[in-house]
């Protein structure tokens, strides 16, 4: 599947606060459906760049969702203020523009195309980082495969997107189970306490485990399937000028040497792909 | 009709090298890409003799109106341009200049030939901004430097030999004169200027090569002035190129004396950028709104 050429402007539907979170509903009426772990370059269509200040660079962000909607599709995105690009979108109101690219990048395979033995998929998510596995977790629903949602958060505050996402009727979805490092919701401690427990039962061995979240968490989790001999793929996060393999800037280490570019070669990648992933 | 040292352009708009990877963006966007290619002629990222890896990240950062990157000039080295990207850019619907280093000029010489013998190949960009391994110096910073290069390479083909030009220098003009001399038949310019920038979070510099080339609107008014500075002194053909994001700063460019123009980082936030920015021109032209001789872009 290929994008449509070049931006496009797309309509925001809705932005809405979740958490210390925003999520925002674009309507796109030219692309195709995106896949899980797929990303767009979105750009404000007013007060980016202009004036010769910043935000200037489009910025890389998953789909955390998408549904049919008049005349096209809805895509939902997870914002977190972090800088003058995620800032901006923040501040998105109903009825701006939005320059659109994408969709881009590669998405998730399913367990049995990463290995025909298995028998089931755990997504491991941090943070922001939940919001590819939200679009994921519908597609394995909708495919029969059996699944464990594994989600961890700092605080509460960082826990948005969580009841928009992964939340049904009100309560959370039976197969999300929770850590927080401050203990206000599930296990307290990492999100990776619970992929440890779970590793360490007796399905491990048939399980593909997909992960998203911060750079800390993705290598803890890489470096855990690695030792334990699991599949992994993960959803990376790298600076990203341009989205399309123009510039070259989100190159990220191969084990053998050498460097992909996370934006054509990603930015789902298999663990064993990587070398380790780069953390502060 | 925009032409460049004797090739006919469809309009005046080119990109600027290491911007675009047109394989990489045809595998993106499919056919789409060629049936609407974005530039009249195709500059490749550069090559060099042996394969490069690129820099270690972080490679990008943005600044006000612009971007940092210290990328590297990650390739595949001659042969493998040769045997597996040029098949592929030959299927660009535009003619074809292929960017060269090397890092001495017996280098150049091999990259040269080699390119050039190639049917495919319309022109060939020299990227001296290397230092060459037997003066230390960079070859695109010193005028004899660059006109003993010329005066090499100028024999061994007589397609287009373009020099792209650096900033960092105080006399550019000095530069593109020597290349004149030597046998050029253009020069681009501007090449990224040096910079830095310090990660606010960890107080180091924000690119772990420390810098980088600064690029983005925020270099324009530099790059219009080492264009009229070069225009200036040298006669030969001039393609300008720094910061344009709209056909009226092409319109610019075209003014100070370019002859054809490239756009660079605005790719990355418009991948259309070069035709979107080609028909702004085209208008821009027809309706006399700006300062340039009125072009006739069909």
């Amino acid at each position: 599947m290929t994008a449509p050429f070049g931006r496009r402007l797309c309509e925001v539907a809705e932005s809405k606060p979740s958490g210390g979170y925003r999520i925002f509903s674009l309507f796109d009426r030219a692309g195709p459906v995106p896949e899980p772990g797929q990303f767009y370059m979105l750009a404000t269509a007013d007060s980016w760049g202009e004036g010769g200040g910043r935000p200037f660079l489009p910025r890389a962000i998953s789909v955390a969702e998408t549904a049919p909607a008049k005349a096209g599709i809805r895509l939902d995105f997870l914002i977190e203020g972090v800088g003058p690009g995620t800032d901006r979108l923040c501040e998105l109101e109903a009825g701006e523009g939005v320059w659109v690219t994408g969709p881009l990048g590669n998405s998730f395979s399913t367990p049995k195309e990463v290995n025909p033995d298995s028998a089931g998929a755990i997504l491991v998510g941090g943070g922001i980082g939940i919001a590819p596995l939200a679009i994921w977790r519908r597609h394995l629903v909708e495919q029969g495969i059996p699944l464990r949602v594994l989600l961890g958060f700092r605080n509460q505050e960082h826990s948005g997107g969580l009841n928009e996402l992964f939340c049904s009727g009100g309560s959370l979805c039976p197969d999300v189970r929770l850590a927080s490092e401050d203990g206000h919701a599930g296990h307290q401690g990492y999100v990776t306490d619970l992929l440890a427990t779970m590793l360490a039962g007796d399905d491990a061995g048939t399980a593909v485990v997909y992960s998203c979240g911060p750079p800390a968490m993705l290598e803890a989790v890489r470096a855990m399937c690695d030792d334990g001999g699991v599949d992994c793929e993960l959803a990376m996060e790298s600076p990203m000028a341009c989205g399309f393999g123009a510039c070259f800037g989100c190159a990220v280490p191969k084990p053998d040497g050498g460097y992909m570019r996370l934006c054509v070669d990603g930015p789902v990648v298999r663990g064993d792909a990587v070398a380790e992933v780069a953390h502060a | 009709m925009p032409e460049l040292c004797g090739i006919e352009l469809a309009h005046p708009v080119i990109n600027a090298s290491g911007t675009y990877d047109a394989i990489a963006a045809r595998k993106v966007f499919g056919d789409q890409l060629l049936e609407e290619f974005p530039f009249s002629a195709f500059v490749s990222k550069t090559i060099t003799p042996e394969p490069r890896a690129g820099n270690e990240p972080q490679r990008i950062w943005e600044t006000p109106g612009g971007m940092l990157n210290s990328i590297g000039l990650p390739n595949k080295g001659l042969e493998g341009f040769l045997a597996e990207d040029l098949p592929q850019l030959a299927e660009l619907p535009v003619p074809l200049i292929v960017s060269v280093m090397a890092t001495d000029r017996e280098g150049f010489a091999r990259m040269v030939e080699a390119v050039a013998e190639r049917d495919e190949v319309a022109g060939i960009e020299l990227n001296v901004s290397c230092p060459n391994v037997h003066s230390g110096l960079i070859v695109g910073e010193q005028p004899a430097e660059t006109e003993a290069l010329m005066k090499t390479l100028r024999p061994l083909t007589d397609k287009p030999l373009i020099v792209k030009l650096t900033p960092n220098i105080a006399d550019p003009g000095s530069v593109a004169v020597a290349a004149e001399e030597g046998g050029a038949d253009s020069v681009s310019l501007i090449n990224t200027l040096k910079g830095s920038a310090i990660d606010p979070s960890t107080g180091a510099p924000a690119l772990a090569a420390g810098h980088g080339g600064l690029s983005g609107p925020a270099v324009r008014p530099i790059a219009l002035q080492q264009l009229r500075a070069v225009r200036s002194v040298a006669s030969l053909p001039v393609i300008g190129m720094g910061g344009i994001s709209s056909g009226a700063d092409a319109g610019e460019f075209l003014a100070a004396g370019a002859s054809l123009v490239a756009v660079g980082t605005e790719n990355f936030r418009d991948p259309r950028a070069g035709s979107r920015i080609a028909k702004e021109l085209q208008i821009a032209a027809g309706a006399g709104s700006l300062p340039l001789p009125v072009l006739d872009l069909d």
